[in-house]
């Protein structure tokens, strides 16, 4: 019975962790063509993800170290889509490269170490996964070997990680002193509004608050997605923060339960920063990583409000925002992916007259741009309106208003792209692009999420069936 | 109940235009486009007419009252066990009404592009965009949930774009799309705000339920929300206030009307698609679907009243001052809008008292034929002449015989000579006013008298004035750019006999209406007037007043006093109402009003450069702010904010 239990609970890190061993011995096999093992890698990330879905038992090992239960499974399994998405996405880039195998250990070992983390029953466990999450991900963002801003993205990556660590562990050892456990079972008796916990508290949260790049913990974000190839960048802007957030809702509601007041403000501080300073870095970006990363710093301040929301809504429009956020965010870097990998082309100004030469990737480019902006009837309108309804249940109409007006913004700057995809004549547009299948459907599958996730009901529904709230 | 359940392939068909001409019209239909878009559109047409048909005279009546009937209906989205968002169809005589009208339109339109964008490069990707367009606006139309209706509202919103900034690398097109674009977002942050408020205390967002729960005075929904108030005005208020702010954008009304006249850089046929019969009275429609409710509450119904009695008012005024001839019919719909906005605004709920709703649906019944075909024959006028200004054209009655006589008929009808569509609905609309508001319906009198005035100059300046300069080499355009003409010109006529206060009316029973030839003195002497007024300053731009001095000596003396009052007329027009009034009021409208908005971006752009030096691309000064934000939370949350 307990070596079954060992098997199913831990399933989703068992097999992840095959991969990163099958991984290693096909490194030390026979050479193979790059293509055979893109296909190889695409196929065990599909059975991965498919797997997920299978018994999504509720237990927790280790004497409690690590917790799952429905919600974490779906959790992760939103997780396993993505990583299959930025894979086949990445095809055009990796079929060049020398180090194909290695850049997939990275990816997945940095993954295990997030299921790690979004499944911690104590902040020790929380702690080495996060650990483990950020370290291969610096060595990835080095993975354009031969680009300066390659290596620069990636020590910059590793010295405000380690900072931000620092920060967090102090934070974590002042909850240990405090309250003399780190479970998480425990620890939530221990917790008052004595000034030392609050501080403690707040160090914890700025180095969550620097791993989603939220308001003024964000610096790093935009040169790091720059240089970094885009894989990464996409995995940094979408995985990376994903799995965070979803550690920090199950966090904030369960174990900072005793101070949820002040969560609750501080939310609020940082929701309205991380909008605002978003919005007003990605009007005036000229690079598309740079846009990108910005505006989704701005998305995170509305992820933020949800989050504040403190009900079961609350983690629910979360949840559901970031697998609407999946969708529509790689949908765009998958495109930018694409033209940058086959023309070296980053700036929005290439982008002109992109239409005429690939009306496909422009439409997919433009459904994936208003949803992040949130134009019904895509699905990212939805997403930002239950994360708003969900804030809303504070009573805070300020807040609310205020992030209601920074979406007309964001509708702006979203729409100029659009319009010079669609509208402004170039001499030399973009060629025609050859468009492998996989990243094709790839495509494919990010605007039929982009459009499905918001209309049908279902998808909400069962988020909601697996959330709770404080 | 009948079974209306094929009303979903009147927007659907569009949609699979869409869609077929979207993914594939480049490589397969760059020449079909047109016919297939064309012939899907008419089979909704015939649908919507079937269905008119169908509702109207089978099976829409129940003892004496038209019903409204929910065809489809499914709970689509639940955000939580008390919220949910349905979707449907609903049919009622305004829904119908719509149909026939927006169909019929767009027909018109998708029939005479086939001339006009003749050639075009991007022919299937304009059909393709025309579909989407009539497909959004035809969902909004039957949308049975205030919701679905904002979804729709926004899918119009996202299509015009596209269609106005069809001249991609017309710098100005692009500019006026987006303009149109930003301005109604605005407008539709106040729809959804007002939307959420109606549907947070109905308790429902279906529209036929909120009705219900909101016009029952002893409902608990009721008194909730005239309870609770806000700064002062009940939420009923600000949630009504707040999504006529999303119909005012859509419509054009003054403060949020200052991308209509810029949109005009679209294709013309778009123009008249969009901005003659469609979504510019968006808003109307949205006012009128939720009319029970806003007859609940008069503040909102006064700001209306007010802002429609204004924008058409001043709409009129600057109208006589453009040169541009789709800037001209640009104002002027804003004017007629103007019309039906007040005539719901001075409305009551039921019965006799209702007239103002009816004659403001029967208004954008009539105006939205005589106003696309005003459109379209401009659109033949500019194909003609290649250009939107007026003094290039003139003399062209000769020329153009089939787009003469359309645009006078128009003309006519616009200004509401009998018998043509515009005297009936206006006449109606005027009524209403006169018992219920003086002082609006002083306001209605001038702009009626400015209408005419300055759409006959518009007819002078174009089809006589001066001889021709222009050398006809292609003809008046193929027959498919005349029929649409002949075709609306026929409605423009005919359309005012139709008995629509028999069909449309607040409560669904037929009211008795007549026209009273007394009453109608005033509003048609003062056309009249206008008329002979424009012709006397546009017709003759010639010296066939000299000639006929030489001839008929006895005459001179009359001729020259003519002359004389024109001097008068003239010198107060010229001289003291256009640079006074019109110019001013023209000047702060460009500057003023498009000002603000342009500050508002101005100040989020210098905002956005003052603070770039926080990303410097240094990781020490990172974690410098890094440490900084440590610090300012833990002081704000442990010592200042308890």
């Amino acid at each position: 019975m307990m070596i079954n239990n060992f098997f199913i609970l831990l399933r989703q890190e068992l097999i992840l962790s095959v991969l990163i061993f099958l991984l290693l011995f096909i490194k030390l096999g026979k050479d193979r063509s790059n293509e055979n093992i893109l296909n190889i890698i695409n196929v065990a990330l599909f059975i991965n993800l498919a797997a997920g879905f299978c018994c999504m038992h509720e237990g927790s090992l280790f004497s409690g170290m690590f917790t799952t239960n429905a919600l974490v499974a779906f959790q992760k399994n939103i997780l396993n889509l993505a990583i299959w998405i930025i894979s086949m996405q990445s095809f055009a880039w990796l079929k060049t490269h020398k180090h194909v195998i290695e850049f997939y250990i990275l990816l997945l070992t940095s993954l295990l170490g997030m299921y790690f983390m979004i499944s911690s029953g104590n902040l020790l466990m929380f702690y080495l996964g996060l650990e483990m999450s950020t370290i291969p991900l610096a060595a990835a963002a080095n993975f354009d070997l031969t680009k300066k801003k390659s290596s620069e993205a990636a020590m910059k990556l590793i010295i405000s990680s380690a900072f931000a660590s620092g920060i967090l562990l102090l934070g974590i050892s002042f909850l240990y002193g405090t309250s003399g456990t780190l479970s998480f079972e425990i620890l939530p008796a221990h917790l008052g509004n004595n000034p030392l916990q609050i501080f403690a508290f707040i160090l914890f949260m700025s180095g969550f608050a620097f791993k989603i790049s939220a308001v003024p913990f964000h610096l790093w974000t935009a040169d790091v997605y720059e240089g970094a190839p885009v894989a990464v960048t996409s995995f940094l802007s979408v995985i990376s923060k994903a799995a965070v957030l979803f550690a920090f809702g199950t966090v904030l509601y369960k174990v900072f339960e005793p101070i949820a007041n002040t969560w609750y403000a501080v939310l609020v501080v940082l929701s309205f920063a991380t909008i605002l300073i978003g919005n007003l870095f990605a009007i005036r970006q000229e690079n598309f990583k740079r846009f990108l990363a910005f505006s989704s710093i701005a998305q995170v301040g509305f992820i933020l409000i949800g989050l504040s929301g403190s009900s079961q809504a609350g983690l629910a429009s979360l949840v559901y925002f970031i697998l609407i956020y999946v969708f529509s965010n790689l949908a765009a870097f998958g495109v930018v992916s694409l033209v940058s990998a086959l023309t070296g082309k980053e700036n929005i100004a290439d982008f002109k007259g992109f239409y005429k030469t690939n009306p496909t990737l422009s439409w997919v480019l433009t459904i994936a741009l208003f949803s992040l902006a949130g134009v019904p009837p895509t699905a990212g309108f939805f997403g930002k309106l239950f994360l708003l309804m969900a804030g809303a249940a504070k009573d805070n109409y300020w807040l609310i208003t205020f992030a209601a007006l920074n979406m007309v913004i964001s509708f702006y700057y979203y729409l100029r792209i659009v319009k010079s995809i669609f509208m402004e004549p170039n001499e030399q547009p973009i060629q025609k692009l050859a468009i492998p299948v996989v990243s094709k459907f790839a495509m494919y599958l990010c605007v039929a999420g982009i459009i499905i996730t918001g209309l049908a009901s279902v998808v909400y529904d069962y988020i909601y069936s697996l959330s709770f709230g404080l | 109940m009948s079974n209306y359940l094929y009303l979903a392939w009147i927007p659907l068909l569009p949609l699979a235009t869409f869609v077929l001409l979207g993914l594939f019209g480049r490589k397969y239909f760059a020449k079909t486009a047109g016919i297939i878009g064309t012939a899907s559109l008419l089979t909704s047409t015939l649908l919507s007419f079937v269905a008119a048909r169908q509702y109207f005279l089978e099976d829409g009546k129940v003892n004496g009252a038209y019903q409204k009937i929910i065809a489809l209906k499914y709970t689509w989205l639940e955000f939580s066990p008390n919220v949910s968002i349905d979707m449907g169809i609903i049919v009622d005589p305004i829904s119908i009404m719509m149909l026939i009208v927006v169909t019929s339109v767009s027909l018109m339109v998708h029939i005479f592009s086939l001339g006009y964008m003749k050639g075009e490069e991007r022919f299937a990707t304009y059909y393709a965009f025309l579909s989407l367009f009539t497909f959004s606006m035809l969902g909004l139309i039957l949308s049975s949930n205030i919701f679905q209706v904002y979804m729709f509202w926004e899918l119009v919103g996202v299509s015009s774009f596209l269609l106005i900034g069809y001249y991609f690398n017309k710098p100005s097109a692009v500019a006026a799309s987006k303009k149109a674009f930003i301005v109604t977002r605005f407008a539709d942050l106040g729809f959804l705000i007002g939307i959420l408020i109606l549907g947070f205390y109905g308790g429902t967002m279906d529209i036929s339920l909120l009705i219900e729960k909101l016009t029952v005075t002893s409902s608990a929904a009721f008194v909730n929300i005239t309870t609770a108030s806000f700064l002062g005005a009940s939420m009923l208020t600000w949630g009504l206030t707040l999504i006529f702010v999303g119909g005012a954008g859509k419509s054009a009304m003054f403060p949020l009307h200052i991308w209509l006249p810029d949109a005009m850089e679209g294709p013309t046929p778009v123009s008249a698609l969009i901005h003659a019969a469609t979504m510019v009275v968006a808003g109307v429609y949205l006012v009128a679907r939720l009319f029970p409710v806003y007859s609940m509450d008069e503040s909102a119904l006064t700001i209306v009243t007010y802002v429609g009695a204004f924008s058409a008012l001043l709409a009129a005024i600057i109208a006589c001052t453009q040169t541009d001839i789709k800037r001209v019919l640009a104002y002027s719909t804003m004017s007629q809008i103007g019309y039906m906005m007040f005539a719901l605004g001075i409305s009551k709920n039921g019965g006799e008292n209702g007239l103002g709703y009816m004659a403001s649906m029967f208004h954008l019944f009539t105006h939205a034929f005589f106003k696309s075909l005003l459109f379209l024959g401009a659109g033949s006028v500019i194909h003609m002449v290649h250009s939107n200004e007026m003094k290039d054209m003139g003399g062209l009655r000769k020329l153009m015989p089939v787009t003469h006589i359309a645009f006078l008929i128009a003309c006519l009808a616009i200004a509401g000579i009998p018998p043509f569509a515009g005297f009936f609905s206006k006449e109606e609309i005027l009524l209403a006013a006169f018992h219920a508001n003086k002082l609006i319906y002083g306001v209605a009198l001038v702009t009626a008298g400015l209408t005419s005035f300055y759409m006959f100059r518009l007819y002078f300046s174009i089809f006589w004035s001066k001889e021709s300069t222009v050398h006809n080499n292609h003809g008046e355009g193929p027959w498919t750019m005349k029929l649409p003409l002949i075709i609306l010109a026929i409605c423009a006529v005919g359309v005012g006999f139709v008995p629509f206060s028999q069909f449309v009316t607040s409560d669904g029973i037929a009211l008795t209406t007549h026209i009273d030839l007394l009453f109608s003195i005033a509003p048609v002497g003062l056309t009249l007037v206008a008329i002979l007024l424009a012709a006397s300053f546009y017709k003759t731009q010639n010296n066939k007043p000299e000639k006929a001095a030489l001839a008929f000596g006895g005459f001179y003396t009359a001729a020259h006093k003519k002359f004389y009052v024109d001097e008068v007329y003239l010198f107060i027009t010229k001289k003291i109402i256009f640079p006074l009034i019109g110019q001013p009021i023209a000047w702060a409208d460009k500057y003023i009003v498009d000002g603000f908005m342009l500050a508002l971006a101005n100040t989020t752009a210098k905002l956005s450069t003052s603070i770039k030096g926080l990303q410097s691309g240094k990781v020490q000064n990172y974690a410098l702010y890094f440490f900084g934000g440590v610090l300012a939370l833990s002081i704000l949350f442990i010592y200042i904010w308890k």
